[in-house]
């Protein structure tokens, strides 16, 4: 069930460029688990586009199957939603950016949506380099289903019923840094100051932005020996680069020096501030990205924040060389050649 | 021994061996018979390979406009391929002819003493003329297309035409073609005598139809009904489709001020993949489709029924071939009929259309996105391996520019502002079809969540089993309306008010002229009628009951058609005789009077036999 939250407006509440609250960037009132990672994450989407000042109605929000994938129902309700099959969410997402590129596309999926039964589809938009964000709200476990393990999570770990996971796990991330995803980060749903700049700067980027955020399951996988446990992630999280987002507009006001090393300049002007921690690799290297997970991994930490951005590379469309006008509007008589033309063709078949 | 004497009608086999670039020369060989004005219906048998393995081309010629396949074994085989020599020699009908490239002995135990052998040292005179090896093995098939034309009297122009169409921007090799043409005509003309008794003739039956296969209409259909998005993998026969669609849209699709494309196409990591795009694409306002067969139909179930429950167009092409699993991928068959009438899980039904042409191809891949965008659902385009890849005589492609695209109802942000209340599944005006918007379209009004859960009218999830009902109630309604709006049946233009009809579809139809004629020289005359789309107009179950016995012709095991309609129109499975043809290869008119003679109830009539073909 959904529930419609009273649209009450407090007459303090801030508003953004565009004259809105907070509020009108809600979604319906969420049916998940009271503690579920998933909301923290709903939450933090709200805030993110809410501080950007983006119209939600020109965000499309996409989703495959599972508890985080009914996720969009409680964030951004004036915003189209569609809630697809089941690993197939990128798949529609692709075919919806084709139809109409002038539209931000938010993705939200689970880590069995992703990483099993769509883990082909997952691959291949990356590859595509479709202009999305990404999200996977990851618990380690089959929400929906009530328990069983997902394939992120560790081998050596327990499920709540006490069975082992037997097979290694599949890091999302890693991939979409191997399959050449242009903007990659890590997150925690209980870190809202992290989430929230990280989303901004995904949203403003041009390209692939890929966002594995762990998503604590209340109710299926937050027990003591779980590896997705608040308190297991809590302890074992190594935040890398401490990211913030400057916006476009405030870039005047703020003191930035051009190509400073720890800026990173995205396609509309906006920037992502980075403030090196003590863990010294480059966002923008690749392979220093790859091996500074890989180490902090080999030592039972967790690196989030910012991993990887390339602001630079060629996304779908520009691959494609679409045209700028939004496929969905051209009418007759851009995409008929007409009777006269098909004549000429018919004779070739003479 | 007597040859056969024929004039105009006649069937010729090639036996090549794929890879070897037979297929231009045999394409060109049928393509001046159509020049010649004369009808002429090409086919390719050919193996599941790349290299390497035996391929037939049968062209059969009519000047009574038979274009069917026709029963039985070929008047004349061009015996190209050693390797299948044995059983093209059996494979000739008494009284034809044999051509070979003799530069190697023939095995004397193949010879024949009721047919005539014609050898030309096809091989010897390449090795003298041509010096590439790869250019020798080319010009073989150019040098028998030659010495066709002498022994069948093709005027030579006309050949020597096509070689020039053939290579325009790239006249050098013009002049080798027509060497080779020469070469063979001129050995023919000096050691055979020519024409043979099976000749042809310059005729004018052709008028204004074409030369073309099925794909590459319905490619083309699809850039004329304006679509844009393209999500697709490939597989036999359907890959053709898209290579079609992305042709003309690179020459007609070009936005002319930015050089960018007015259309977008991906090529998916697998099926489930592809409809997932043209889902994506058609949910957001684009006209979509996506083109397969047999496999990957079965991949894209599970999409088709969330595009039928949660109301988002799309098209599919389904490019039939022979199942199931991977079956006989390069040959053909109707054989996807139930499957994609009620594909996917739990209660779904789905659109279809049958075309019989590349004309109809063209037309109703047009119209599809119309009838998608319109009944917010996908439309199936139930084409197959023989009407999609081999060349069919059709009537010329023909578009009417005033026609104005049916995007559905679709409302904008204006047309929101001035309701009430947006409902995307309310019901407004009793058709079962309700309004959708696009995303983006309005600050506050309009937007919904789009699911395959159930939902009320207002797009909201419930569990509430009424409002399930209600929901499933209203999509049964639509049907109704899509059975009023889609392709009506066609009747056949002979029909008499027959007690006996023959309800048929898609390639069937190429054989009933044939047919009937065949039938009324034993004294039937029965009424047809071709189906050209499900779920059934009234006028389907109108025919079935007006006769008495009713054949329903399926290139598939198991009745399917027949089937589909005992179970929609509740008809008495007795009175719809099963006339079922699966061996891969097209039917024939042979074969549909056969099964009809052995079953017909009513007595034949004495009534004067009408040619209905010429
Ligand atoms: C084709 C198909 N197979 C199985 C299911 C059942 N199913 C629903 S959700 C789900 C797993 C969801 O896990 P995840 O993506 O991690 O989401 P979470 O609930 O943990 O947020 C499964 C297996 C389905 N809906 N469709
Ligand atoms: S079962 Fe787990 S994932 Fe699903 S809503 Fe509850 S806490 Fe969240
Ligand atoms: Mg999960």
């Amino acid at each position: 069930m959904s529930f419609l939250k009273s649209k009450f407006h407090h007459p303090r509440l801030a508003r953004n460029e565009l004259g809105l609250t907070h509020r009108d960037y809600e979604g319906s009132l969420s049916t998940l688990c009271a503690g579920c990672g998933h909301d923290a994450v709903g939450a933090a989407l709200v805030q993110a586009v809410f501080e950007l000042s983006i119209p939600a109605h020109k965000i499309a929000k996409l989703s495959g199957i599972g508890c985080s994938s009914k996720a969009p129902t409680y964030f951004l309700d004036q915003s189209h939603g569609f809630n697809t099959v089941h690993g197939r969410m990128p798949s529609v997402a692709s075919g919806a950016s084709m139809a109409n590129r002038s539209l931000k596309y938010i993705g939200m999926s689970g880590d069995g949506d992703t990483a099993s039964i769509g883990l082909g589809q997952f691959a291949h938009v990356v590859r595509r380099r479709l202009d999305m964000t990404y999200i996977v709200a990851n618990n380690g476990v089959y929400g929906l289903t009530k328990g069983q393990m997902a394939a992120t999570a560790e081998r050596g770990s327990t499920t709540k019923k006490d069975n082992k996971v037997l097979w290694p796990d599949i890091d999302l991330v890693t991939m979409a840094l191997e399959l050449g995803a242009t903007f990659v980060a890590r997150s925690f749903s209980g870190d809202k100051e992290q989430m929230v700049p990280l989303l901004k700067a995904a949203i403003c980027h041009e390209g692939f932005a890929f966002i594995d955020i762990i998503s604590p399951c209340v109710t299926f996988n937050n027990h003591a020996t779980s590896t997705r446990s608040y308190d297991y992630v809590r302890d074992h999280i190594q935040e890398g680069l401490i990211a913030d987002f400057v916006p476009v507009t405030s870039e005047i006001t703020t003191s930035y020096d051009e190509g400073e090393s720890n800026d990173i300049c995205l396609h509309d002007g906006s920037v992502i501030r980075l403030h090196k921690g003590s863990n010294g690799f480059d966002a923008r290297d690749r392979l220093s990205s790859l091996d500074a997970i890989h180490k902090h991994r080999e030592n039972g930490e967790i690196l989030t924040g910012l991993l990887y951005c390339d602001p630079t590379y060629r996304d779908m469309h520009d691959i494609l060389n679409t045209t700028e006008t939004p496929l969905n509007s051209l009418n007759e008589n851009e995409l008929c050649p007409g009777a006269r033309t098909l004549n000429g063709i018919n004779n070739a078949f003479r | 021994m007597a040859s056969i004497t024929s004039l105009n009608e006649c069937v010729i086999r090639f036996a090549n061996t794929n890879g070897t670039g037979s297929a231009s020369a045999n394409n060109m060989f049928a393509k001046a018979i159509f020049r010649m004005g004369i009808p002429v219906s090409p086919a390719n048998i050919f193996p599941s390979n790349i290299q390497g393995m035996p391929t037939w081309y049968d062209v059969r010629v009519s000047a009574q406009d038979y274009m069917a396949r026709r029963e039985g074994a070929p008047d004349i085989v061009v015996a190209m391929n050693a390797q299948s020599m044995a059983e093209d020699v059996e494979n000739v009908r008494p009284g034809g002819f044999f051509f070979y490239d003799s530069s190697r002995q023939i095995d004397p135990a193949l010879m024949r003493q009721d047919i005539t052998f014609l050898g030309m040292p096809i091989s010897e005179i390449c090795l003298r003329e041509y010096k590439a090896p790869n250019l020798r093995q080319l010009f073989k098939n150019v040098v028998y297309v030659g010495a066709m034309a002498a022994l069948l009297n093709i005027d030579i122009k006309i050949l020597k035409d096509l070689v020039a169409d053939q290579f325009k921007g790239k006249e050098k090799l013009v002049a080798p073609n027509v060497h080779a043409l020469d070469l063979g005509f001129q050995y023919a003309l000096t050691h055979f005598k020519c024409p043979l008794s099976i000749r042809l003739e310059k005729t004018n039956k052709v008028g204004s139809r074409i030369l073309i296969n099925g794909n590459t209409a319905t490619g083309l259909g699809a850039v004329y009904g304006g679509a844009t998005v393209v999500g697709w993998y490939p597989i036999t026969p359907s890959t053709s489709v898209v290579e079609n669609f992305e042709k003309y849209c690179k020459r007609l699709r070009i936005d002319p001020a930015s050089g960018k494309n007015n259309f977008a196409i991906m090529q998916a990591e697998d099926e489930l993949s592809a409809i997932g795009i043209a889902i994506g694409a058609g949910w957001n306002g684009a006209r979509a489709f996506t083109a397969t067969s047999g496999p990957g139909i079965s991949l894209m179930s599970e999409f088709l029924g969330l595009a039928y429950f949660a109301e988002v167009p799309m098209v599919l092409m389904n490019i039939q071939r022979a199942g199931p699993s991977t079956g006989m991928p390069t040959r053909t068959q109707q054989s996807d009929v139930m499957t994609c009438a009620y594909a996917s899980h739990g209660d779904t039904k789905q659109v279809l259309l049958f075309p019989s042409s590349p004309a109809e191809c063209f037309q109703m891949s047009a119209q599809s996105f119309d009838l998608a965008e319109r009944l917010q659902t996908p439309v199936i385009l139930m084409s197959d391996l023989d009407l999609g890849m081999n060349d069919q005589l059709s009537e010329e492609l023909s578009w009417d520019d005033k026609h104005a695209y049916d995007r559905g109802k679709v409302l904008n942000e204006q047309q929101l502002d001035e309701v009430e209340q947006f409902g995307r599944y309310l019901d407004v005006d009793g058709d079962g079809i309700c309004y959708r918007t696009y995303p983006g379209t309005h600050p506050d009004k309009g937007s919904f969540f789009t699911r395959g859960t159930s939902r009320d009218e207002f797009a909201i999830y419930t569990e509430k089993g009424d409002e399930y009902v209600q929901n499933m109630q209203r999509l049964e309604r639509k049907f109704e309306t899509a059975a009023e709006i889609l392709p009506k049946p066609v009747l056949h233009p002979d029909n008499s008010g027959s007690s006996t009809g023959v309800i048929y579809y898609g390639m069937s139809d190429v054989a009933i002229a044939e047919t009937f004629d065949l039938l009324a020289e034993q004294g039937h005359f029965i009424d047809g009628m071709c189906i050209k789309s499900f779920p059934f107009s009234q006028t389907v179950g109108d025919f079935i009951d007006a006769h008495d016995q009713v054949f329903v012709i399926d290139q598939n095991r198991e009745g399917q058609m027949r089937k589909l309609l005992i179970i929609e129109l509740e008809q008495n499975p007795a009175k719809l005789v099963k006339v079922t043809h699966y061996d891969g290869m097209p039917i024939t008119a042979e074969f549909i009077s056969q099964s009809i003679l052995r079953d017909i109830i009513a007595a034949p009539v004495k009534r004067a036999a009408k040619r209905t073909g010429s």
